[in-house]
């Protein structure tokens, strides 16, 4: 009987002791000391929208949970992970400045691999019920790359290209035509510098269709299959690069910096990662009216937007909360309106009540926004390695 | 009495410590931080052992070399022509009205922020820029833009004018504070009476006795001008771009191993701005002993009146580019649509001074506290180690205060980190403390600059008179040396408080993401190339530096007119 009672004991305190440094299981408790937490949710700021709708969600968990949401402005994600790296090599494993981080792919894989991160947390979250991990597998496969509940889920995103239909009447559909149309209009197509995310993401995208067997992408790219794989990709891009934007010696900083060329009519066609992009933009007076969105007829790489916690967030409880919110139909709904931001819901509208479903349903879209049917079911991206080894490859050939 | 100044000169004895402290701690945590990892250590990332991997690494980037040279080679270039317009205006144009008035005039263009100045010579020269626009399609045909690089132009030659713009209105600023110290007008009007040419006058004897108290300040211009990250990024050539952007960019890349070759990078940075001032310093040497017989050999020549305008007339270009391009950027904030070609907005707007008016106030706030508190605690620094130095002579801390130069030397992102993590460990980082010590970094180096050179060269008979009159070093100090000094030392304020608004890097390290300021908010929105609301914070981000700097002009004009009508 005493043993009993001390092994318990020791169950008990054993049990404890890393329950202490993580978090309650129970969603009742969660909420409960999350209630007066101030959570910093770490986000780039560069879109007003964005920075708007997080203004937004501030307000709603305030009211809710008595929780002070605030945004950390930054401008580049590795700021805030550079900071918990900081923190780590410093030893400050508790009480560490970043709750919340807008975070995915390969940043996403560098700090799950350098035990950055909390988690796997998104068990916890009631409303991760309501994700469609099964027709948006992307929300639980973060580029090749297997979530683990390490980073929930908040927004969608597919790639598309934007053009002007004043100046462009019939844009080119597939990676090839690009080239064709290139040739009869040359210097007016560009993409970002390729250390930016939609540089190296304009020729994962040529890549797909370019690659004889796309299934190849799925897995790690090694060195006996890259220069095989990839050498279609170059093949095109040799005859490409003449014919781009300032003979393709110069390439703008960012996706921001290549709108502004479009609008400026230095080009023509720009890609995006933000099917609703081109749809704010007009009605930000940034892009011209006649702007329109397509995506090529063999279809287009999608991925998913994602909020981690840091290993040694000082307020993990309040980040739980916040990320929950952020799955709710109401903010989901709120997020998808073009109004606000047009992103689309990463839950599945069938597991929610009609009501909730209404919500969704009756959005308006934009002038410039394509349907989900003209969206077509996004391609997966392939695994972080072959982006790795595409930038490198790309350096090698042309900075120099 | 005498037990009373010795206690003094004493605690006057400790302040180039107590600077010294101060900024020591960051500076080897932040050397450290960057020596470290470029020799393979940082346990945080698995880096366990010394090793030259790191090296190997940065050698293996493609296009290292070109960056290097571009660094390189836009840094000396623009260094260069600062200097020779800078001289070229002060001695063209000495006696002229423009010149007393240029103090006035140029001020605000040391508020601008920098990636303001950039971003709106950016949209004045671009193809589709404003210029463009004046002129077409009616005049040039262009009804699309014409495909030529005129900004990021692979020389580089676009940054070095983006450096121009905001470099020639510093070192002229300084060289106008050295020209108070020395008796410039008895000097020029005795060698022109000897039959130089004002120029020649200007060149042979004036030039020579303020070089020395300038030279800080060029090498300052020389290691700013090659480490700097956002003008580069709107101006420079993109493959490769300069160094200091590419290693920027590591530093920030997703891989977060690339920090061991980023941290090599920044140390090759630092030798490469050490290897320019070298190479600076050897030129002026052969620049000195070349021009000695030119100036010793008494020879005379007239020169032409239109060579005046040419040096004016540039400098006014500068001027005129930047002040235009920042207009542009106030017209951009009110413009709802604007599209090639038109020159002026379709449509206009004041939504987004509406929706952004609101969030301003309190970064607004944020920003004018941390730059009073970090350009104050500079100058009473700087005071104190420049007075130490009068009262007591050069000691051992003085000697080492060269030191304190280093956050200008180092690139700021290498060196930050380390600064980060040594404020982790003390628990400070995201106080105000923590934030205000991180802009006193760079924040004090300029005051010093601006300060040192005219401070020394106060002539010492007035203090040695005011000390026989009063007795005590401190009325001396606050009757004589503060009031007579009034005009630089204001103005090394106004310098601090600038380089406090336009602080980045520094604040979001230090700042742990809970401050934001001005400059916060405009480089992160920035990220955005919104011209409408680059335009916004680019105005509002001026307007306090714009009025420290009109304090700095107005007050000790007003002090010394009050001053002599009680003297009546």
């Amino acid at each position: 009987m005493k043993k009993g009672v001390l092994l318990t004991l020791i169950v008990v305190v054993a049990a404890c002791i890393p329950a202490a440094a993580q978090v309650a299981e129970d969603w009742e408790s969660i909420v409960d000391k999350a209630r007066g937490q101030t959570v910093y949710w770490n986000a780039w700021a560069g879109d007003e929208n964005t920075n708007s709708f997080i203004a937004w969600v501030g307000r709603r968990v305030k009211e809710d949970y008595q929780i002070d949401l605030r945004h950390v402005k930054i401008s580049l994600t590795s700021e805030s992970v550079s900071r918990v790296v900081a923190e780590k090599a410093a030893g400050r494993d508790t009480g560490g400045s970043v709750d919340m981080i807008w975070i995915n792919g390969e940043n996403f894989l560098a700090m799950k691999d350098q035990g950055l991160l909390f988690g796997p947390f998104t068990q916890l979250l009631p409303n991760f019920q309501l994700v469609d991990t099964e027709g948006k597998p992307t929300t639980i496969i973060d580029f090749t790359v297997p979530v683990e509940g390490m980073e929930a889920p908040w927004r969608m995103a597919q790639i598309v290209y934007v053009y002007d239909a004043l100046r462009l009447p019939e844009p080119p559909r597939s990676i090839p035509g690009l080239l064709e149309w290139a040739r009869e209009n040359p210097g007016r197509i560009t993409h970002p510098q390729i250390r930016n995310f939609l540089g190296s993401t304009f020729l994962k995208q040529a890549l797909y269709e370019l690659v004889e067997d796309a299934d190849v992408l799925g897995k790690p790219a090694t060195d006996a299959n890259f220069a095989t794989v990839t050498a279609p990709l170059w093949a095109w891009y040799e005859e490409l690069k003449p014919l781009m934007w300032r003979r393709g010696e110069q390439f703008p900083e960012s996706g921001p910096a290549m709108r502004q060329l479009l609008a400026d009519n230095e080009i023509d066609i720009m890609i995006s990662f933000s099917p609703n992009e081109a749809s704010t933009a007009i009605s930000k007076g940034l892009l011209p009216d006649s702007v329109r969105t397509y995506v090529l007829d063999k279809g287009t790489i999608g991925n998913t937007s994602f909020n981690a916690i840091p290993y040694n967030a000082a307020n993990k409880e309040g980040a739980l909360v916040v990320i929950n919110f952020l799955l709710s139909p109401e903010s989901q709904a709120h997020a998808q309106n073009p109004e606000v931001m047009g992103n689309f819901t990463v839950l599945d509208l069938d597991r929610l009540s009609p009501e909730e479903r209404r919500l969704f349903t009756d959005l308006p879209r934009g002038p410039a926004t394509l349907s989900d049917a003209e969206l077509g079911r996004p391609l997966p991206e392939p695994h972080p390695s072959w982006m790795d080894r595409i930038v490198a490859a790309w350096e090698q050939r042309y900075s120099r | 009495m005498k037990s009373e100044r010795h206690k003094g000169s004493r605690a006057l004895r400790l302040v180039p410590w107590i600077t010294l402290a101060l900024f020591l701690g960051p500076v080897l945590a932040g050397l450290a931080a960057t020596a470290l990892p470029a020799f393979g250590y940082l346990p945080a990332l698995g880096g366990d052992q010394f090793n030259l991997h790191s090296w190997q690494r940065l050698f293996e980037v493609p296009g290292l070399t070109r960056a290097a040279g571009l660094s390189l080679w836009t840094g000396l270039l623009a260094t260069l022509l600062t200097v020779i317009l800078v001289f070229g205006f002060c001695s063209a144009m000495h006696d002229t009205a423009l010149f007393r008035k240029s103090q006035i005039i140029l001020s605000p263009l040391l508020a601008t922020p920098h990636v303001a100045l950039a971003i709106g010579l950016a949209f004045l020269i671009a193809p589709s820029g404003w210029l463009v626009r004046l002129v077409s399609p009616w005049l040039t045909g262009w009804t699309r833009p014409p495909d030529i690089a005129m900004v990021q132009d692979s020389l580089g030659l676009a940054l070095v004018l983006g450096l121009l713009i905001k470099e020639v209105p510093f070192i002229l600023l300084m060289t106008l504070s050295a020209l108070n110290q020395v008796p410039t007008r008895e000097t020029l009007l005795t060698a022109r009476s000897l039959g130089y040419s004002p120029v020649a006058a200007w060149l042979k004897v004036v030039l020579p006795r303020i070089y020395p108290q300038i030279r800080l300040p060029i090498y300052a211009v020389l290691a700013f001008s090659m480490s700097v990250v956002d003008v580069a990024v709107v101006l420079a050539p993109t493959t490769p771009p300069p160094l200091s952007v590419m290693v920027f960019r590591m530093f920030m890349d997703r891989d977060l191993t690339m920090i061991f070759p980023a941290s090599a990078g920044a140390c090759l940075q630092f030798l490469l701005v050490a290897a320019a001032i070298g190479a600076w310093r050897l030129g002026e040497i052969l620049v000195a002993r070349g021009a000695r017989p030119w100036m010793l050999r008494g020879h005379r020549k007239r020169s032409g009146p239109p060579l005046y305008y040419a040096w004016g007339g540039l400098v006014i270009s500068l001027v005129a580019l930047s002040v235009v391009g920042t207009l542009t950027l106030g017209l951009w904030s009110f413009a709802h649509t604007w599209f090639y070609p038109l020159a002026l907005p379709s449509a206009w707007t004041l939504s987004h001074w509406l929706r952004h008016l609101p969030d301003l106030a309190g970064p607004a706030l944020t920003t004018l506290l941390l730059g009073l508190a970090a350009a104050s605690l500079a100058l009473v620094l700087a005071l104190g180690c420049l007075q130490n130095e009068r009262v007591n002579g050069v000691g051992p801390a003085s000697r080492m205060l060269w030191l304190l130069y280093l956050p200008l030397l180092v690139p700021q992102i290498a060196f930050l980190f380390g600064a980060q993590m040594l404020l982790v460990r003390l628990d400070l980082d995201g106080t105000w403390p923590a934030l205000i010590w991180a802009h006193l970094l760079f924040v004090f180096p300029y005051v010093f600059l601006a300060l040192a050179d005219p401070w020394r060269a106060f002539d010492p008979r007035y203090r040695n008179t005011a000390l026989a009159l009063t007795g005590s070093r401190l009325r001396t100090f606050f009757r004589v040396e503060l009031p007579m000094m009034l005009k630089p030392v204001l103005f090394a304020f106004a310098i601090g408080f600038a380089v406090s608004v336009g602080q980045y890097l520094s604040t979001i390290f230090a700042g742990g993401g809970r401050f934001t300021t001005l400059t916060v908010e405009a480089v992160t929105l920035a990220t955005g190339n919104d011209r409408r609301v680059i335009g916004i914070y680019a105005l509002t981000q001026a307007v306090l530096p714009l009025l420290v700097y009109g304090m700095a002009i107005v007050l000790p004009a007003f002090l010394q007119r009050r001053q002599e009508r009680r003297n009546r």
